[in-house]
């Protein structure tokens, strides 16, 4: 079977630093994978070589099947690969409904026709129908994004992505910042994402990445560091060294750690 | 939860509000036609404010709903009106005609110069806008074998509006000229309203809002602004047709710097992002312009400066709802 998203040998240099060096990642039909590294380990240049934010240097990356490197962020999209934000990034200008519905209309093509008006399509709100309910934004869905709570808008997030129909979802730190109260609620959305959807989690949060993912890829200085099973990285000492901050590159993350 | 038919469903529902005819828009398209009925003496008037207005809400599709900063929206409505009279007077003398070439040609302008305001930022727009205008005038200036020059393009003679109702000859007090501006505009104004409510419209919000949260739902940004652009220098150059053929005349002045500054003053006046902003701020420009004129020739532009100056710091929303003014500030 295709692999839902590959890279390979995806190499981006900023000047004579190499953010992504060499990273080949297979992510599989229906895959839960988390994506985890410390800080500055190039994760978030491996989202935009993903997305299509950056152009890499050398090497490819592959979308069932079909190599989409050169293609732009919204070429991407429409061929599934979708992605949320670390910091919230909504049409604050919108309604809820008004941003689902301009997503849904625009993974189905409808957004180039001028004379229909939003909506008038029935399939449309249909399907917005069903993604307010999912993400709890009926009783909201016709305030002005900018009025809405922050874990409201997280979910606004999730929501608005789901809307594009994805193959591939990157869920890049989708409870960043998100008061204990309400991160129930992103983790049950999380957990309930339909199984058809591969997802590629980038996270912090040591407790979702180990509830979610199966599988785990560590990013350490713009290189894989280790990758497997979701309880073989937790036991990895290795793993753990970077993750205590002790190793800074591959020859110090070799020393046994403590606890 | 949603049932069969899409009354049942809350989303189509609300999606239909969004969209729905508000009793003031109605009773402002009303007073199109009570304008021409009701104020038979000041036919030139209300001609010249239906022009701006058309102008203004041109200007609004791409400031208000896309964002796009210009300093140089007159490039369109000079071509817009340079083309009419060029028509009228070495073609064809038909106005409907001469309004469809006249769109037509400074859609293609809109076109051609979009690819310049896809990049950069506002100041670049800003100075991009104005250098377009400013070549367009030095063109019209310096190619006087076609457009006159200085002089500007003199003797252009319209000839009868044809419709189904009767041809209709322009008059020297204006009450056809001014039924066929306020016409245009009416159903320029129908035209853009389902534009802003379809998808495409709301894309132009979001891009708007959040350009790469556009891209990331799988929205072209570049050729959405590109099509904006397009479509607002068709009206601006509708609007600069319906100023040619109604004074038989095309000037420099169309393209003039002035121009642009004033549509911008008139779409602010009125507000932005909502469509009518244009035809509010255009008769509140040209009555105050009017009555202060009468009052004051001399002193109108430092009138007009306080003017805004008192609008942008109270606020329109509050300037416009006075029995909030004693009341305290939050």
């Amino acid at each position: 079977m295709t692999a839902a998203l590959e890279t390979r040998s995806l190499v981006k240099r900023f000047g004579g630093l190499a953010a992504c060096n060499d990273v080949s990642l297979t992510l599989e039909q229906g895959a839960r994978h988390a994506l985890i590294g410390p800080n500055g380990a190039g994760k978030t240049t491996l989202v935009n070589l993903l997305t299509g934010v950056l152009e890499p240097t050398s090497g490819s990356v592959v979308l069932a099947g079909e190599d989409i490197t050169r293609l732009s962020v919204h070429a991407r999209v429409r061929r599934g690969m979708v992605r949320t934000f670390q910091i919230t990034q909504l049409f604050n200008g919108l309604t809820p409904l008004a941003s689902l519905a301009l997503a849904v209309s625009a993974q189905r093509g409808a957004s180039a026709g001028g004379w229909r008006r939003l909506g008038d399509d029935p399939d449309v709100a249909r399907e917005c129908d069903s993604l307010l309910a999912r993400f709890g934004l009926v009783d909201v869905m016709d305030q002005p994004v900018a009025a809405l709570a922050y874990g409201k808008r997280r979910l606004l997030e999730i929501a608005t992505a789901l809307a594009c129909r994805p193959r591939v979802l990157l869920l890049d730190e989708p409870v960043a910042g998100v008061p204990e109260g309400d991160r129930q609620e992103i983790f049950e959305t999380i957990g309930a994402l339909p199984t058809d959807v591969s997802v590629l989690l980038i996270e912090h949060d040591m407790d979702l990445v180990f509830n979610f993912a199966k599988t785990v890829t560590v990013l350490v200085n713009g290189a894989v560091f280790a990758e497997g099973e979701v309880g073989a990285i937790a036991a990895d000492p290795r793993v753990k060294a970077v993750y205590l901050g002790e190793g800074e590159g591959e020859d110090d993350a070799s020393r046994p750690a403590h606890g | 939860m949603s049932g069969a038919g899409p009354s049942s469903s809350p989303a189509a529902r609300s999606l239909a509000r969004y969209a729905r005819w508000r009793a003031w828009e109605l009773a402002l398209f009303a007073v199109l036609p009570l304008s021409w009925l009701l104020l038979p003496t000041h036919s030139l008037l209300v001609n010249e404010i239906a022009i701006v207005a058309l102008f203004a809400v041109s200007l609004d599709l791409i400031l208000g709903y896309a964002g796009i900063v210009s300093l140089g929206h007159a490039a369109f409505f000079g071509f817009g009106a340079y083309a009419a009279a060029l028509f009228a007077k070495e073609m064809n003398a038909d106005p409907l005609l001469g309004l469809a070439v006249a769109v037509g040609a400074s859609a293609l302008l809109g076109a051609a110069s979009s690819v310049l305001i896809l990049r950069g930022s506002d100041l670049t727009r800003l100075m991009v806008t104005l250098g377009v205008a400013s070549i367009l005038y030095e063109l019209a200036n310096q190619l006087d074998g076609l457009t006159g020059g200085a002089d500007g393009l003199q003797g252009v003679v319209m000839g009868p509006l044809v419709t189904p109702f009767g041809r209709f000859a322009f008059d020297l007090s204006g009450r056809v000229a001014c039924a066929y501006s306020l016409t245009v505009l009416g159903l320029s104004l129908l035209l853009a309203r389902r534009l802003v409510h379809s998808p495409f419209g709301i894309s132009l919000q979001a891009l708007r809002d959040n350009r790469l949260r556009a891209e990331s739902i799988g929205l072209s940004v570049r050729l959405r602004l590109a099509a904006v652009y397009t479509i607002a220098a068709a009206f601006a150059g509708a609007a600069g047709a319906l100023l040619a053929q109604t004074s038989g005349f095309a000037s420099l002045d169309v393209f003039d710097f002035h121009r642009s500054a004033e549509v911008l003053l008139v779409l602010v006046i009125g507000g932005t992002g909502y469509l009518y902003g244009g035809v509010f701020g255009a008769i509140v420009f040209k009555l105050l312009h009017d009555l202060i004129s009468a009052w004051t020739p001399q002193y109108w532009n430092f009138w007009l400066g306080l003017f805004l100056v008192v609008l942008v710091l109270v606020g329109r929303d509050r300037f416009v709802r006075p029995w909030t003014w004693l009341r305290s500030g939050r």
